[in-house]
């Protein structure tokens, strides 16, 4: 990458979750939904973040777009102006400015609109609720939004009702643009759209992504749509991050036992390269206990004594990879490949 | 090959609210042989489900089987048309969840919460089997086993709520599996799971198949899953069934534009970093606003105007197990310029 400063930097974040019991509600543990986790991403670069389910994935970016205080760890912001924040640190009252600048797309884009508000208002919300415009000039803007998410100036006066999955993830898209932010967290944007409405969505991510020099924060579990869409991979295991790659690299070279089993577990759609996986046993551990030393050990397939004692951390690797497994160096693990 | 186990005919399954009918099922034709894997493919709201339910009769209403044949071999060699039985009669109860085993979309909808996973299990043995409550439990304790539960033992007395979903599944793969069934029908079994998971399932599925000799339609929206895991192949589209074939036909011979279309669409973790995915134009259509004639033709590239929007389209044999339904062949099966 460039020796431009990063749109994000993510340092040691840990966002731990107070588990009550009790008529007295005491506090009997802690969920350590996030736990150390650091990351950067350039501007006009996509990071995607993978693993199962609980790993942390929308707790993290929650974390950064603050709709929940981090436990510890800064989220060092970049605005356009060139401006440094910590949005962990800043006060609430401070955070509107910031808001503006890294905007969300949520998964479910029929829950996310206001079926009682009108496209139009909904794309325009952003713009009314910070002052920006008068109404001609909204309404200009909405429109020019429109477009750019392609679609026609005609549905400004029509409710959300009357749309498709895939329109509403355009309209959920114009309004996340509507303050030209730096940043968009999108968290599972697709995964609830139908094959060809995702490919529609995942290219129009692509070309905004070009156009206006965005950065994107991509959470999603589909492997598949992560290789269309990332220039770097993370991958999370209870709450830490345990391998971070560019996505070629990721994907034909994986340096983690847990990224080679991810993928390993991927159908690919040919019948002709059904091949032998590497199934995992057991379950994803509990974060609210996580074993000792390298979380994965009760499933890894390579773990020696040493795993169960001492928690790796990440450390370079070839190919650009960061990897947090004792054994990287030494084992030659199977990635996917093109036939 | 040997007789089908399963063999639909000419399926129509409508619903008819106050607004209108919907075509759920329009015309759909497959068969389905011991030991192995049919695969229905196709977007939401093509009919994968309501296929389901019309093969077990157990359409929601305003839904009703309106025409078809549903051709079942049953284990002496006598076929049923399951279409005509009486919606009460005790044959139809003993072939649901008996000779048909399913398993649905919705885990959570399916298990009780309010029940054990052992009872809820010794209930659907004793169902189909006169045993007693002993053997009954034994039988679950086994049946859990058999899916790969941890502590059978201990489990069987555990409510579904406790559950992790993977765990969950098995445990309904293990319901559908009391009563022995020789047909296994299995509704977006790993949808809602991570990929590890879904690998671990789709293997216990093939383990079983294998050891039980077992018939599967397998539905899902997945094309990598179909490929992993299908024999022959239908694909759905608005309630038709637009192509049918062996799996590997599907994938490097389709035929019809939609199945090629789509398989062109899906995301693929062997393409390369960043590159377009081709498209397919337009959405979905409402079901309420079904397009005549070919219902895929607002999106068709080779749509043909005045033929594939005034009629609908034949069902053609490209060959003895490769069907299509499009303007596109002819009588004989060749593609028209
Ligand atoms: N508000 C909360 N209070 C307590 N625990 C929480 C809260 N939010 C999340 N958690 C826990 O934190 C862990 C991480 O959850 P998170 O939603 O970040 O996972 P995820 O990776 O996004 O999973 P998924 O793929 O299912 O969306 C889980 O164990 C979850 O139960
Ligand atoms: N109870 C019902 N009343 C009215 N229409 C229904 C009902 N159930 C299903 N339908 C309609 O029948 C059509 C087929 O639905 P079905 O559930 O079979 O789709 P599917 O292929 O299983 O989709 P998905 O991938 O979303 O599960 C849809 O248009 C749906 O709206
Ligand atoms: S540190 Fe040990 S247990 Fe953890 S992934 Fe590496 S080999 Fe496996
Ligand atoms: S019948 Fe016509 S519109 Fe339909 S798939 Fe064939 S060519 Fe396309
Ligand atoms: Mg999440
Ligand atoms: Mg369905």
């Amino acid at each position: 990458m460039s020796a431009q400063p990063p749109v994000l930097a993510v340092e040691n974040l840990k966002k731990h979750f107070p588990i009550r019991r009790g008529v007295l509600r005491r506090i009997v543990g802690h969920v350590k939904a996030v736990d150390d986790v650091s990351f950067a991403i350039a501007r006009g670069e996509t990071l995607s973040l993978v693993g199962e389910s609980g790993c942390g994935k929308t707790t993290t970016s929650r974390c950064i777009l603050r709709a929940v205080t981090p436990t510890s760890g800064a989220i060092r912001f970049r605005s356009g102006e060139g401006r440094d924040v910590d949005v962990a640190a800043l006060p609430r009252s401070e955070l509107r400015p910031v808001r503006r600048q890294m905007q969300m797309i949520f998964q479910d884009p029929y829950s996310s609109l206001n079926p009682r508000m009108t496209i139009a208002d909904i794309i325009g919300e952003p713009l009314l609720v910070n002052g920006i415009g008068n109404l001609a000039e909204r309404r200009q803007r909405v429109a020019e939004l429109l477009d750019v998410v392609q679609l026609p100036r005609a549905y400004l006066n029509r409710f959300p009702h009357a749309f498709s999955g895939g329109q509403r993830q355009r309209i959920g898209i114009a309004r996340a643009l509507a303050l030209n932010p730096q940043l968009i967290v999108a968290d599972e944007p697709v995964s609830a759209l139908d094959v060809s409405v995702q490919a529609q969505i995942i290219n129009l991510l692509l070309e905004l992504q070009e156009r206006l020099g965005l950065s994107y924060l991509f959470v999603a579990h589909d492997l598949s749509v992560v290789k269309h869409v990332s220039h770097r991979v993370a991958v999370m295991y209870v709450g830490r991050i345990v391998e971070v790659a560019p996505t070629a690299t990721f994907f034909r070279n994986p340096r983690h036992p847990y990224t080679e089993a991810l993928l390993s577990a991927v159908p690919v759609p040919d019948p002709r390269r059904r091949a032998q996986r590497i199934v995992l046993e057991g379950e994803v551990a509990d974060p609210s206990n996580p074993p000792p030393g390298c979380a994965f050990h009760p499933r890894c397939r390579y773990a020696d004594e040493r795993c169960e004692r001492v928690t790796p951390t990440l450390q370079p690797a070839a190919g650009g990879s960061l990897v947090a497994c004792h054994r990287a160096a030494e084992l030659n693990l199977v990635g996917v490949a093109a036939a | 090959m040997a007789e089908p186990i399963l063999s639909v005919r000419g399926l129509e399954t409508f619903f008819r609210p106050d607004e209108g009918i919907v075509r759920a099922v329009d015309g759909a034709s497959f068969d389905l042989h011991p030991g192995q894997t049919l695969g229905i493919v196709g977007e939401s709201g093509c009919g994968k489900s309501v296929t389901a339910r019309s093969i077990l009769r157990i359409v929601d209403r305003p839904g009703r089987v309106e025409s078809g044949e549903i051709l079942l071999r049953r284990a002496d060699g006598q076929v049923v048309d399951i279409a005509k039985l009486d919606a009460k009669s005790a044959l139809l109860r003993d072939i649901r969840g008996g000779e048909v085993g399913y398993v649905f979309q919705e885990p959570m909808s399916s298990l009780s919460a309010y029940h054990t996973i052992g009872n809820q299990l010794m209930e659907a043995i004793r169902l189909h089997r006169d045993v007693s409550k002993a053997d009954a439990r034994a039988r679950a304790i086994e049946l859990l086993r058999m899916v790969g539960i941890p502590r059978p033992e201990q489990r069987v007395d555990s409510y579904s709520f406790e559950l992790s979903g993977g765990l969950r599944q098995r445990v309904m793969i293990a319901l559908a599996l009391a009563a022995e069934p020789r047909v296994l029908i299995a509704d977006e079994p790993t949808t809602a799971l991570d990929v590890t998971t879904q690998a671990q399932i789709l293997d216990l599925i093939r383990r079983i198949q294998r050891e039980r000799n077992l018939a599967v339609i397998l539905i899902t929206h997945d094309m990598g899953v179909i490929a992993e895991m299908a024999d022959t192949v239908a694909v759905m589209y608005l309630g038709k069934v637009v192509e049918t074939g062996p799996v590997d036909t599907i994938f490097h011979a389709p035929r019809h534009p939609y199945t090629q279309a789509l398989l062109r669409s899906i995301p693929s973790v062997l393409a390369t970093p960043l590159s377009r995915l081709a498209t397919i134009a337009g959405s979905i259509p409402h079901p309420y606003a079904r397009p005549p004639g070919c219902p895929f033709h607002p999106r068709c590239e080779s749509f043909i105007a005045g033929t594939c929007d005034a009629g609908a389209p034949p069902v053609t044999g490209l060959a003895a197990d490769h069907e299509v339904r499009c303007f596109l062949y002819d009588d004989a099966g060749t593609r028209r310029a």
